[in-house]
């Protein structure tokens, strides 16, 4: 018989759940490659299985879950990549956590992000980068690159992060696994600790398209905690679609301009060939304020960030450095507890909400978001989905780009209009360009998340990618 | 700079300010890109998803006890948060 470690989530639960595979060994099994990580990957890790076996009916049946560090989780650090929450423990457990462990899913352990989940490559880490498992001299993507990295390293079935602008969809893609932004408002923000509050998402990082639905299966809902969650509106169905019969897939000419590398073209458009064998249409569409969307992303979110971080004030938790009156104690403990790119951010943001800039910057940034809403609901009408890279570029080496802020931003260039318009969007294994793993994103409608399921389904089987966990499976 | 600073409750040091000048510059430079747009009669859109007003009862409900409240405070003092005084010199 194959490993504990060798199953998907879904083929785990099933194992479990038949009295095949006992849920403690699954969890140890996955405890010591998390404990023996070397991709820095993890802030914390559980020092052992949990007392009580599932229970016999708990859908997810122990099959452990590897969760950012940004999820506040009672009694167990929560340091959102920040230096300045080292050691923080929260009084109380995010929503989304609270939901997979009601549904028998255990907390494995706690990943690495870039801080406040501000960037694209997980070096702005107050606990140092993480690295990418197909290249140790290579960045993950971010800013889940630690759930990334743990669930393509093999170490974590599956992982939960959060998508602000891409931060789950561009890690899966240079790790090569699955990565799911659903819709805005489907999973409770409670206990998510905020950077853009119009943007910020939870979502799967995993395996497999089957994985990604059972997580989000589990993790959909109205909370009360959270006013502008809403759920689902149907129960997530674990995908089986093998064709694309009747699908249209529509291209955004925009998106696909000459920033992507010439591999990572050559491996989407192979993959939209693959995709019209299978039954769909491929045509070449229009999102005009698509190359706009990246301005209005880098004012919206930044402009937000300052607001939310202003919590962090050396009051309540976290550090503190001491000062003779109240304004220095803020602005010292704030200066030593944030990082450089936060601290950009922070600035960005506050300059954008300043007297006298307000309406040239967040105003039009947020009417720019309204005619990038209009765009995908006009493309809608004539298409299934929008299709594009998830990623103009394979990871990148370590350093390469972190003193050129806005070459790092770039990398948000596919995946920022989607989050903008709030819509689903999921990163699928697109196969290698120069032997690093590049992803393909499909977009779909608002609560569309089932047919967008079951397409990504199609085309991952039709796609048969090898993951590292596959192919590490020998050695 | 060194006024958003001071909105934003941030100290610089002299050598962050020089370096966050010119990034800023940069990343401002790409963004200003969007004043080419006419956006008239566009309206903004500060949340994506329908929701009409989110009401809850208005019932009191549990919340966290003072104590584990405070438990993660730098410094407190009797029942509540310590702070220097906002009026020291």
């Amino acid at each position: 018989m194959s490993r504990p470690t060798d199953l998907t989530a879904v083929e785990a639960a099933a194992a479990v759940r038949a009295g095949e595979l006992s849920a403690a060994e699954l969890f140890d099994a996955y405890r010591e490659r998390a404990a023996a990580d070397d991709l820095n990957a993890y802030t914390w890790v559980a020092d052992a299985a949990p007392s009580e076996a599932p229970a016999a009916d708990a859908p997810l049946a122990g099959v452990p879950v590897a969760v950012k560090d940004l999820f506040c989780t009672e009694g167990i650090p929560s340091q959102a990549g920040s230096r300045y929450l080292e050691g923080y423990c929260p009084p109380y457990t995010s929503t989304a956590v609270q939901r997979l462990l009601d549904a028998g899913a255990p907390v494995l352990g706690k990943t690495n992000q870039d801080e406040f989940a501000m960037g694209s490559s997980n070096e702005n880490s107050g606990y140092g980068p993480v690295l990418n498992p197909w290249d140790h001299t290579r960045v993950p993507g971010g800013s889940s690159g630690g759930s990334a990295a743990a669930v393509a390293g093999g170490s974590a079935p599956w992982a939960l992060g959060t998508d602000t602008g891409g931060s789950i969809r561009q890690p899966a893609a240079l790790t090569g696994i699955v990565g799911l932004k659903p819709t805005y408002g489907s999973i409770s923000r409670y206990g998510m600790i905020a950077f853009a509050s119009s943007l910020d998402q939870a979502g799967p990082l995993t395996r497999t398209v089957a994985d990604a639905a059972l997580m989000l299966r589990h993790l959909q809902g109205a909370d009360s905690r959270d006013m502008t969650s809403v759920g689902l509106r149907d129960e997530v169905v674990l995908p089986t679609a093998e064709r694309l019969d009747g699908i249209r897939l529509g291209v955004p000419e925009e998106l696909l301009g000459e920033g992507i590398e010439p591999g990572v073209r050559a491996a989407f458009e192979q993959s939209l060939a693959l995709a019209e064998e299978l039954g769909a249409t491929v045509e070449t569409t229009h999102l005009p304020h698509a190359p706009h969307a990246l301005s209005a992303y880098y004012i919206l979110a930044p402009a937000e960030c300052s607001s939310n971080l202003a919590r962090f004030d050396g009051v309540r938790y976290g550090a503190r450095v001491d000062a003779d009156t109240l304004t220095d104690m803020y602005t010292r403990t704030r200066h030593d507890g944030f990082g450089p790119e936060v601290k950009r951010r922070i600035m960005l943001g506050t300059y954008a909400l300043s007297s006298g800039y307000y309406d040239a910057y967040y105003g039009k940034a947020q009417r720019v978001r309204t005619k990038i809403a209009e765009d995908f609901r006009a493309a809608f009408e004539r298409f299934d989905f929008i299709v594009t890279p998830t990623s103009p570029n394979v990871a990148f080496e370590l350093g390469s780009k972190t003193d050129d802020p806005l070459s790092m931003y770039l990398n948000d260039f596919c995946t920022v209009p989607m989050s903008l318009a709030g819509i689903p969007a999921i990163s699928i294994p697109n196969g290698l360009a120069d032997g690093l793993p590049t992803g393909l994103q499909l977009a779909a409608p608002a609560f569309g998340e089932n047919k967008l399921l079951e397409a990504a389904h199609a085309l991952e089987a039709a796609l048969g990618f090898e993951r590292l966990d596959q192919k590490t499976v020998a050695a | 700079m060194l006024h958003v600073a001071r909105l934003a409750r941030l100290e610089l040091t002299d050598d962050e300010v020089e370096h966050m000048t010119g990034e800023l510059q940069k990343v401002l430079g790409h963004i200003d890109k969007i004043a080419e747009l006419d956006l008239e009669g566009v309206e903004p859109t500060s949340h994506v998803v329908a929701v009409e007003n989110a009401l809850r009862a208005d019932e009191p409900e549990p919340s966290l006890p003072r104590d584990v409240a405070l438990a993660s405070a730098p410094a407190v003092s009797d029942d509540g948060f310590l702070v220097p005084s906002p009026q020291a010199s």
